[in-house]
């Protein structure tokens, strides 16, 4: 058995390859982290587009099963990415139902699976937003003669701050799942095409380790991080605002 | 009034982020993708973890690549679950090494147009301690060697890949050579462990459990940098490895790229291809990873045609 200090040596080898590579522009963490990013943000762009008004059709929406619904969305929040990834996995690949529009191991795909990652949280944490929105902020608005639509604006407006935050944190756990992007990206790098490649951050870092290749999984852990980082002083500006 | 200030500031942040994160991301773009020709076609391609652990077919792409405008695109899975790619059309070329599930996937017709491209050895590798003492013998008697040993002594492991591949169908076939029920074995202990991971990533476990494991030579070869653990059994008829490649049946699925598959299959089979497997990784390695299977299929009991004729 090595001594503790002797067992320090390898890993600190690898943050000094890591940061080496981080330095230099790694033309492939670059690939990798681009990739990431253009998915991610493309899942939580079309997640808000349809999370936001959703959300406010339940949060001021009277209907039957409306406290059901909001519990089953908050249930969501802890979707697990593997079971996102099977489901999808099964849909998409050539015998499933939607076989024919060649998604599985391309990064449409994959936005698909992050998608559907992020909607019960942007959609629950904007019911949220709005619910508590004061009700005599609400009773003037209403008060003041405001249509439907006007209310619904002025109240987005009140509960911004909160909604942002809610994308941050959708934002945060998508681009930091790995096994959804696993099954239905294939982790492929595709290196003559940037646009067919499904290789990202997570699912690198798992392959890279499985191969023996630590310092570019120490490199790409560490963007990882940094990610984690800016979109953690994102909400906290957003909520010290 | 203050509220909206900060407000506006926020966003000033937020899009300060989003040009910087995006900018990151087209600079990744621009520096790393050469100008793509619009003809340029994606292979779509499931395989072993023992072949593309080794990076050899990152290498064959890249030469492939260029001269047939061609991008291939790799997945890496167990054979089990390369092949259960294929059955559902979601692959191109499935390349794998697994003899008797090949045979099968071909009689359902899932695949056509299988051809034998390269082989090496399985080997039996674990601790330099040995501790069951199989160094030397063949596989079979290090098997049952180790399952007799393993009943009394707590330090002799087995490290399985578990998960289907053409490396674990080749250890159960090991097993019952050896004259045990596989699962038999499976149920016997905590001796007997199960990785249910790819070959480099099992050899690893290996490696922390110093236990004994059956790994392809490539993989091992390519990872001995990082592992402690040595060949100790090497030779035998019942350790031959072997490569092969095959289309998905068009007929069944049509999206398949049947032209491109061939290329590719055929490439692989050039005296060009087949000097590009032999030399892989032999500066690096100082060994042979791979052997090219077009003048040996006596040895690889297959038909001549299989390792020599193209694909019409």
């Amino acid at each position: 058995m090595a001594g503790f200090l002797e067992g320090l040596s390898p890993i600190w080898q690898g943050l000094q390859q890591a940061f080496n590579l981080l330095i230099s522009l790694d033309p492939q963490i670059l690939r990798i982290t681009a990739l990431s990013l253009i998915i991610t943000m493309s899942a939580v762009l079309i997640g808000s587009l349809i999370s936001i008004p959703l959300g406010s059709v339940i949060a001021y929406g009277k209907f039957r099963g409306r406290n059901a619904l909001i519990w089953l969305i908050q249930t969501l929040y802890a979707f697990p990415t593997v079971v996102i990834g099977l489901i999808v996995f099964l849909f998409i690949r050539k015998t499933g139902p939607f076989g024919s529009l060649n998604l599985l191991f391309t990064p449409q795909g994959m936005i698909i699976g992050q998608t559907v990652l992020v909607l019960p949280i942007i959609t629950g944490l904007t019911i949220s937003a709005l619910v508590a929105v004061d009700l005599t902020i609400r009773d003037t608005i209403t008060s003041l003669g405001a249509t439907r639509l006007q209310f619904l604006i002025s109240a987005l407006k009140e509960a911004r701050f909160a909604i942002l935050a809610a994308i941050a944190l959708a934002f945060g756990r998508a681009i930091s799942e790995v096994g959804a992007a696993i099954i239905i990206g294939g982790n492929i790098a595709s290196p003559g095409n940037f646009y067919t490649s499904t290789r990202t951050l997570t699912t690198a870092i798992t392959l890279e380790t499985g191969k023996g290749d630590i310092a570019l999984s120490i490199a790409l852990g560490i963007i990882l991080l940094l990610i984690a980082l800016v979109i953690n002083i994102v909400i906290s500006i957003v909520q010290n605002r | 009034m203050l509220e909206r200030m900060n407000f506006k500031k926020t966003l000033f942040v937020l899009s300060i982020v989003v040009i910087v994160l995006t900018g990151i991301a087209f600079s990744g773009c621009t520096t790393t993708t050469p100008p793509t020709t619009p003809q340029k076609q994606d292979l779509l391609i499931a395989t072993t973890t023992s072949l593309y652990d080794t990076g050899l077919l990152d290498y064959l792409g890249g030469i492939f690549g260029p001269e047939y405008n061609a991008n291939l695109r790799i997945t890496a899975k167990g054979t089990g679950q390369a092949l259960e790619l294929g059955q559902n059309g979601d692959v191109d070329v499935v390349m794998v090494h697994d003899r008797a599930r090949e045979d099968t996937f071909l009689q359902n017709g899932y695949g056509v147009d299988r051809r034998v491209f390269a082989y090496n050895y399985f080997i039996v590798v674990g601790p330099p301690s040995d501790p069951a003492s199989v160094k030397g013998m063949t596989a079979t008697q290090a098997f049952d060697t180790i399952y007799k040993k393993a009943q009394t002594d707590p330090k002799t492991i087995f490290v399985s890949r578990g998960d289907a591949s053409g490396t674990h169908a080749r250890e159960q076939l090991l097993w019952k050579n050896a004259g045990y029920n596989y699962s038999n074995i499976r149920a016997s202990g905590s001796w007997y462990v199960e990785s249910g991971t790819g070959m480099g990533a099992t050899l690893l476990i290996a490696e922390e459990k110093d236990a004994y494991t059956l790994s392809d030579v490539g993989t091992f070869l390519a990872y001995e940098g990082n592992l402690t653990l040595v060949p100790l059994v090497d030779k035998g008829d019942d350790l031959l490895n072997v490569y092969s490649a095959m289309i998905i049946n068009p007929a069944k699925f049509p999206d398949t790229k049947v032209q491109l598959s061939k290329d590719w299959i055929n490439w692989l089979m050039t005296p060009k291809g087949q000097d590009l497997i032999a030399n892989y990784g032999v500066d690096k390695y100082g060994q042979q990873l791979f052997y090219p299977a077009r003048d040996n299929w006596e040895l690889l009991g297959v038909t001549q045609a299989e390792t020599q004729t193209p694909i019409p």
